[in-house]
């Protein structure tokens, strides 16, 4: 068998090719990373001139008329995710403990597999959905039915997160109050689910900030509404709603307010991810 | 769970059966999370029954050809979804092919070639990224990126390859191409991530081995790495594909929304999530409303076969990559 020695022409082929590998994935990072930088610049340059204190506190003026805000639609907003919570928390809650605590390797599996195949459901399909349920059957638009399209959103995301929590629990824990008497289930009540209550709401934060900007599956449930309402039963104002209707609007004064819309709704989404940076980086402080 | 746990669970609840009522309580707990774990499953069925029963008549009425007629008009009541299937097809499509090699090169980066003190930043940042509504990406697809593209891009692209079918034709603005742009930004956060944890999940020995004999890290992520972890790459990838077809603001807001099947890419386009969005509350007629919950049913039916491919890609790749690295 002959030998044969790298030349060192070869050689410095491999490293350029190494280099370039490096400088082209770098440039794929950044390529990736800019729809970011340029989205949040444009919000910033398009809406912070319309972002003042009649912007959170008036309602929206009809067309022709400069200013208003969109007060009713960010309480709409906060009621429609306090509406989606109590549907999504305490399901997904209890059931990310079922796999955590009760559930046998192969239902967990099953389960998790659902879970996750649910996350990929296009959100549109749930205002279908509960369109067909709630508002055919009730003949009206409703902020009911935009909170359960958002609650059932949430369902697969908080219980996978709460799932994976829990498991972080120390079995020491459990042993330890078991040992004591106390009932396995004021155990995981008690002791596991406080332990990992942290971690619980983290999930239960990231879920709202995900459906906090969730449009589709609010166009035909909770359907909007331009003034100030405060039946449950009636369509109802939402954030993202607003913004879309003035974006595809043909009037400049909406458009400016769009982008102002747009720009409260990106910080407090982002404000919510700093609050669960912070929450996990703790976590991982104490477990470390 | 481990034996002792176990052990110690099983003394609890003997310590339990002397208390009946705690053991009521246990027994009430246990079924209660149960069900609420089992609402997932539920809720699959439920979106499908409740999908079908919807659209009962236009499936009676129109039967496959619902599937392969292109004619929509609410007017003559005569529904054919396939301008809709082909434009949300052609638009996933163009996303894909600009979003895969961007993330998984990406996902190289981070997890290969990227100095250690840069990951970190990047993810956060990617992590935002993915944060941003899509109605908000939408709204600055209208504003920003189509007069950029019609003013920049798309002459451009005219200009160089405008004698293939693709490129012909006048530029509007928003079209199919812009629609698959925005798509693409959509899909860059998620295979990104997943690709970076699929690349994390090779086991260190894998590029140990390839360094050993003296590979260049490019050598070693090219070799011992990317052909390692191809299929959770492809699962990855495929989970993109799902979230590319059912993506429904911001492509609504720069497709054009016009049912028509063209060849040239800056022609005006419509997809399935589309035209739910935007004639959904417009439908006045029950054969109309019952062609758009139609269009439902396919739409959920084709991205959970899609999830369901992606989510055992990913499956598989990573209970092998768990198992070799234990061994």
């Amino acid at each position: 068998m002959k030998m044969k020695f790298q030349t060192a022409n070869q050689h410095t082929w491999r490293t350029i090719k190494n280099v370039l590998a490096s400088a082209a994935t770098f440039l794929s990072a950044v390529l990736v990373i800019a729809p970011l930088g340029l989205v949040f610049f444009h919000l910033l340059a398009n809406g912070l001139s319309s972002v003042n204190w009649d912007f959170f506190t008036h309602l929206p003026k009809p067309v022709g008329e400069a200013g208003g805000g969109m007060a009713n639609a960010i309480v709409g907003s906060l009621i429609l995710l306090g509406l989606g919570s109590m549907i999504g928390i305490p399901v997904g809650v209890l059931g990310g403990v079922y796999l955590a605590e009760y559930g046998t390797a192969r239902a967990n599996s099953v389960l998790r597999f659902v879970a996750d195949v649910l996350n990929g459901v296009p959100s549109i399909t749930w205002g279908v959905v509960v369109y067909g349920l709630v508002v055919l059957r009730f003949k009206s638009f409703s902020a009911y039915a935009g909170g359960l399209a958002l609650g059932l959103i949430m369902i697969p995301l908080i219980l996978r997160t709460t799932e994976e929590v829990v498991l972080l629990v120390p079995n020491g824990y459990r042993e330890a109050s078991l040992a004591l008497g106390v009932a396995r289930w004021k155990t995981i009540v008690h002791i596991v689910m406080k332990t990992a209550s942290k971690g619980i709401i983290t999930g239960i934060l990231l879920a709202l900030a995900r459906i906090a900007g969730e449009t589709a599956p609010l166009l035909f449930t909770a359907f909007g509404n331009r003034f100030w309402d405060h039946n449950l039963a009636q369509p109802i104002a939402a954030l993202p709603l607003q913004i879309f209707t003035y974006a595809i609007s043909p009037y400049d004064d909406w458009h400016r307010q769009a982008w102002a819309g747009a720009l409260v709704l990106v910080i407090g989404i982002f404000c919510v991810n700093v609050v669960v940076r912070i929450l996990t980086r703790g976590r991982k402080i104490s477990v470390a | 769970m481990n034996v002792a746990a176990e052990m110690s669970i099983q003394a609890g609840a003997a310590a339990a059966q002397m208390k009946s009522p705690s053991r009521v309580g246990d027994k009430a707990f246990e079924w209660l999370t149960l069900g609420m774990a089992v609402a997932v499953i539920v809720l699959v069925f439920l979106i499908g029954w409740e999908l079908a029963r919807g659209s009962s008549l236009a499936i009676q009425k129109f039967g496959f050809r619902f599937l392969i007629a292109s004619k929509w008009d609410p007017v003559t009541e005569e529904f054919g979804a396939l301008p809709f299937v082909y434009g949300t097809l052609v638009s996933s499509l163009i996303a894909l092919l600009i979003a895969v090699p961007l993330s998984i090169a990406t996902a190289v980066y981070l997890t290969e070639l990227a100095p250690l003190w840069i990951r970190q930043p990047i993810v956060s940042l990617i992590e935002m990224l993915a944060a941003i509504p899509s109605v908000i990406l939408g709204l600055w697809g209208i504003f920003v990126m189509i007069p950029w593209l019609r003013d920049y891009l798309f002459p451009f692209l005219k200009h160089l390859l405008g004698w293939t079918p693709f490129f012909t034709g006048p530029i509007y603005g928003p079209c199919m191409l812009a629609g698959g742009i925005i798509v693409a930004i959509m899909i860059l956060p998620i295979i990104t991530s997943v690709s970076r944890e699929i690349l994390r999940s090779v086991p260190n020995l894998q590029r140990e081995a390839a360094y050993a004999l003296g590979a260049t890290r490019w050598e070693v992520t090219r070799i011992a790495v990317l052909s390692y972890a191809r299929k959770g790459l492809f699962g990855a990838v495929t989970l993109g594909l799902g979230r590319a077809l059912g993506e429904t603001m911001a492509v609504t807001m720069v497709i054009g929304n016009t049912p028509q099947i063209a060849a040239s890419l800056f022609k005006p386009g419509y997809t399935l999530a589309s035209v739910i969005a935007n004639e959904f509350t417009e439908a006045t007629t029950d054969i109309y409303l019952q062609s758009l919950f139609e269009i439902g049913l396919v739409l959920f039916g084709v991205t959970i076969l899609v999830n369901l491919l992606a989510q055992l890609l990913l499956k598989t790749m990573v209970t092998t990559s768990t198992t070799r690295a234990v061994q």
